[in-house]
């Protein structure tokens, strides 16, 4: 069974949809990459996915074992986290909140856990470190971090690489990947970046104007046919 | 001085004060972080007026006992505020600027309009500034503060990593299981017990004061959450505590001089961060 079904999915505020009938599945261990421009609602079909808000229609399953708390979520940094008091260890650590339920602190368990994941994403150094002393590829990894505690299944990426220079942007790409196969999570990932969708995505899922679901070699066939180099209809 | 300060002592109604300052000081600097990190520094002062509105309207209908009344409507304002940072119509500072000046208003326009004392602006000179009312407290008061800090303490205590995990980032906190906006609602209703407690001690006005310059003051040179509220809750106490000394031993009024307290261990902090900093680099 697939870990996430969207059936006929609308999605809108205030009565005006954005989007329409979108429906698509995602199987265990793949790679997605949503696409589209500015405003043609993919932070808002990742919020829906995560359960922040309700859909206006359709339905989104979740299958395979997979709760919808039991997915990690790399948001778009806010003005708030930037300036955040808060050390490496006291963010990670707080992904394993979703699990706490009632008790009030944190098991060795957890701990380790936190430790783990600060250890993949190649930052133990800066692990007692203040958060907003940090460089913004740093920042990432640590919020990847967080991210990895909450989940062994699935991760939610909304522009991972937004505001990083192409050296840390390649890096970021890497390191998700690795992730991906090293650790089989399956990836959704929202990207303004065609062409590194196209390189590390098995799945592209286009909105806004015509909506596309297909994999990556289905989706460069289509473009391909239409008369357009891959990224050339994007500007962003 | 030392003299003089054991003969005030041997009055109740000043050890009382001092339990009661320090109590306060404690509660409001422990949620001070939070509410500064969520960009609400305002809130206090917002729900303090609030509370005035609130004191005001019991004054006109002759309420005996106001207190339920001004938890009451501080509680549902507080709520009302804090329930969502993003998806409101009106945003954080202009829905407190909104209420703060529209409750002030109400409330004085009540009291104005049914005046029953002769002195009107003595009475809300001291609802504002808290002028007396903290050398006046009852026993069961002191009591009642006493256990309400301690809830409010143990609170804090319990939920410190939810609030952590709610204040760095809400989305990610409820996509991941967290039941944020239970949480929300418990602080809001928290802070505004908290100031409806304070508004006893330093008056409407100042209690903004109370709530942000710990917080403020420790985020200058701490790092983690972890070390800026615990600072933070040193600070408030032992600037809570020089006040009340100060202000007892030199006659001046007791909320200000809390404040320029906490405003002088603001400046030292500030200070302080630089030089660390400097020395850093």
């Amino acid at each position: 069974m697939s870990q996430i079904i969207c059936d006929r999915v609308s999605l809108g505020y205030d009565g005006n949809l954005i989007l329409r009938d979108l429906s698509f599945r995602l199987e265990a261990g793949e790679y997605c990459c949503i696409i589209g421009e500015n405003g043609s609602g993919k932070s808002t079909l990742m919020r829906t996915l995560l359960g922040l808000k309700s859909p206006s229609s359709g339905t989104v399953t979740f299958g395979d074992g997979l709760k919808p708390s039991q997915i990690g979520y790399l948001p778009q940094q806010t003005a708030v986290q930037r300036d955040f008091p808060a050390s490496v260890f006291e963010i990670v650590l707080s992904g394993c909140q979703g699990r706490q339920g009632l008790r009030p602190f944190y098991s060795k368990a957890d701990k380790a856990l936190a430790l783990e994941n600060i250890e993949k994403m190649g930052i133990t150094p800066l692990v007692k470190r203040c958060y907003r002393e940090l460089s913004g590829g740093q920042q990432q990894r640590v919020l990847l971090a967080r991210a990895l505690c909450a989940t062994g299944k699935m991760l939610l990426l909304d522009e991972p690489v937004s505001g990083l220079d192409p050296k840390v942007t390649a890096e970021m790409y890497e390191l998700i990947d690795t992730i991906h196969k090293r650790d089989g999570i399956t990836i959704v990932m929202i990207s303004h970046d065609i062409e590194a969708a196209v390189r590390y995505a098995d799945h592209i899922l286009h909105i806004g104007g015509d909506l596309f679901f297909g994999t990556t070699e289905e989706y460069l066939a289509k473009q391909a046919a239409i008369g357009a180099k891959p990224g050339g209809t994007e500007s962003c | 001085m030392l003299e003089k300060l054991g003969l005030y002592f041997s009055f109740p109604f000043v050890r009382y004060a001092l339990i009661v300052g320090v109590l306060i000081a404690l509660c409001s600097s422990l949620f001070g972080v939070t509410l500064v990190l969520k960009r609400f520094s305002f809130i206090g002062d917002g729900l303090s007026h609030v509370a005035f509105g609130a004191m005001a309207i019991a004054a006109v209908i002759n309420l005996t006992n106001e207190m339920p009344l001004v938890l009451a409507v501080t509680v549902v304002c507080a709520v009302l505020l804090l329930r969502t940072g993003q998806n409101t119509k009106i945003k954080g500072d202009a829905a407190v600027a909104m209420i703060s000046v529209g409750a002030l208003a109400i409330g004085y326009l009540l009291m104005n309009l049914f005046a029953k004392s002769s002195n009107l602006s003595g009475d809300v000179c001291s609802t504002l500034f808290g002028s007396t009312s903290i050398l006046t407290l009852t026993k069961t008061e002191v009591w009642l503060c006493g256990a309400l800090s301690v809830v409010v303490a143990i609170f804090f205590l319990f939920f410190y990593h939810k609030i952590f995990s709610v204040t760095f980032d809400e989305d990610f906190a409820r996509a991941t299981g967290t039941k944020a906006q239970v949480y929300n609602l418990l602080i809001a209703v928290i802070i505004a017990v908290i100031i409806v407690l304070a508004m006893n001690l330093v008056g409407s006005l100042l209690i903004s004061a109370l709530v942000i310059f710990p917080a403020l003051s420790a985020m200058r040179v701490f790092k983690s959450f972890r070390s800026v509220t615990v600072c933070s809750a040193i600070v408030s106490v032992v600037c809570a505590l020089i006040g009340i000394l100060l202000s007892i031993l030199y006659g001046t009024p007791v909320g200000s001089t809390i404040v320029a307290v906490d405003i002088t261990a603001f400046i030292l902090f500030t200070l302080c961060g630089w030089l660390l900093r400097r020395r850093l680099a």
